[in-house]
């Protein structure tokens, strides 16, 4: 299986099966177009024909583009035959690890998104901040359940995790005291809305905190339409010298910004940049999924502005890169020559097998969008995973789990896609969201047209 | 003339032959692998 495709000059070609990737001129696209149900015979009468005007296509020349085609087919670069699907199967079932926590340590929070996921922190439930106790109990389940895993993660979540702060700081202790006896290592994230943000948090943040996800919507505007305090007020004016502050002492350590587009704003990029000019690098900028009925829900009509948006994305940071003032963009950190196996690829995120999710009470659900939802209540911290078939559901979830997935050239960068997304948008995490296939394509084909021609870069 | 310029990638066949130590994800083909 292959994907071809022309963007901002770049002729490219995707080998799905080998992740191969080839920056080709016209006449080598349209022969690897033609190749698979053409004969040579058909290929050379309408190339030479197509291209009459041509001098140096030839006969001879497109024999030899021919050969090169045959040659990569050989070698498993180009046509690669997909032989994953058997070990996607049963690659889940051979373990039963769990290398990463997401704890909920508030479900409550200081501001009033309208479009919040977690219902203003509470998903769907009371208000609640997690007990050092339960939280040191989780920590004991994680390293209890890890086996040979060496890395573990936990991600303070909420809510707002900074409205239960001691509590945060007291397990960061528990799990390092943990780590000499057990010979793990533990990466933390933080994800906070940046209000109580204060240079006790930001030093301690900056010690421990593997990464930190901020949430800021970009413009002034956008970011207070929906991020507001429970008077009312836009939080903008607060959370923004706290965020910049807090980059500025991060130094070299990973942080990201993490905005939310809905149909408001589906101008998004003015966002990315935005932020950018402020001074933040490395970015994210995630499409809103909510009832469809919401009016800030994104609509069929939206989506070739989206698509459209992307590219912008795409080309404005090819350009800012070679003036020497780059910024990241979360969808589009894409590592061609040292990124994840065919496993990890197959696999996905883990939700609900490697990573749950664990309510102040303890409770475990697959991922934090799962929170609240009874039918997806897998167990607890103390007794473990009781509820097997919601697990198995999770379980099944890979790259080849859909029908409607055997031939997208994509599958082997979503793994399957979003189990949440899916449940979301159609009832079952088995479903599948188109609307979020066609925006994760077309950002998997900027990300691999960046890759390409940040190689082509000359060396400074 | 060559027509067709091949990048370097993770062949994905060959890595066939999953330590499971590479971060989770949330994104999922981004990650650099942990262990090489």
């Amino acid at each position: 299986m292959h994907h071809q495709y022309k963007l901002d000059g770049y002729n490219i070609v995707l080998d799905t099966c080998s992740g191969a990737v080839h920056l080709v001129d016209d006449v080598a696209y349209d022969i690897i177009g033609m190749y698979q149900d053409h004969t040579p015979d058909q290929i050379c009468h309408t190339i030479l024909e197509k291209y009459a005007d041509r001098p140096d296509v030839t006969k001879e020349e497109v024999l030899a583009c021919l050969e090169d085609v045959e040659a990569l087919k050989a070698e498993h670069k180009l046509f690669t035959p997909d032989t994953y699907e058997p070990v996607a199967a049963t690659y889940k079932n051979n373990s039963d690890v769990v290398k990463a926590l997401c704890l909920h340590v508030a479900h409550t929070c200081n501001l009033n998104c309208e479009y919040c996921f977690a219902s203003q922190g509470k998903y769907q439930g009371e208000r609640a901040l997690m007990s050092f106790e339960v939280g040191k109990q989780a920590l004991d389940f994680l390293v209890a359940h890890s086996g040979s895993r060496r890395n573990l993660e936990v991600d303070f979540f909420g809510g707002e995790p900074l409205m239960n702060w001691q509590v945060v700081k007291d397990l960061v202790a528990y799990a390092r005291s943990l780590e000499p006896i057990h010979n793990k290592n533990f990466r933390f994230t933080l994800t906070t809305n940046g209000v109580l943000l204060d240079d006790e948090v930001i030093d301690f943040c900056n010690r421990e905190m593997h990464n930190v996800v901020l949430s800021l919507d970009g413009r002034k505007e956008v970011h207070d339409r929906f991020r507001k305090d429970y008077a009312g007020r836009g939080s903008y004016d607060t959370i923004v010298p706290n965020f910049q502050r807090f980059v500025a002492k991060r130094g070299d350590k990973s942080y990201y910004m993490r905005g939310t587009y809905t149909h408001y704003n589906t101008d998004f990029t003015k966002d990315i940049f935005y932020m950018a000019d402020l001074g933040f690098t490395e970015l994210s900028m995630e499409p809103v999924v909510c009832d469809p009925a919401d009016p800030c829900a994104l609509t069929e009509e939206d989506l070739p502005i989206l698509m459209e948006q992307y590219e912008i994305l795409a080309r404005e940071m090819l350009r800012r890169h070679r003036e020497g003032r780059p910024f990241t963009f979360y969808h589009y950190i894409l590592d061609l020559k040292n990124g994840p196996c065919i496993y990890k690829r197959i696999s996905g995120c883990g939700s609900g097998t490697e990573y749950m999710a664990v309510t102040p009470w303890g409770e475990l659900f697959p991922c934090h969008q799962f929170v609240g939802d009874p039918k997806y209540s897998l167990g607890n911290i103390w007794e473990g995973v009781k509820n097997k078939e919601a697990q198995d559901e999770f379980r099944a979830c890979n790259a080849y789990a859909r029908p409607e997935c055997q031939d997208c050239w994509a599958k082997l960068y979503c793994s399957g896609g979003c189990a949440a997304n899916s449940y979301h948008a159609t009832g079952s995490i088995q479903g599948v969201y188109a609307y979020g296939c066609e925006l994760f394509k077309k950002r998997i084909e900027c990300a691999i047209m960046l890759q390409v021609a940040m190689e082509q870069e000359p060396e400074a | 003339m060559k027509r067709i310029k091949t990048i370097e990638t993770r062949d994905l066949c060959k890595s066939l032959k999953g330590c499971g130590e590479c971060q989770t994800s949330c994104g999922v083909a981004n990650q650099p692998c942990e262990k090489q």
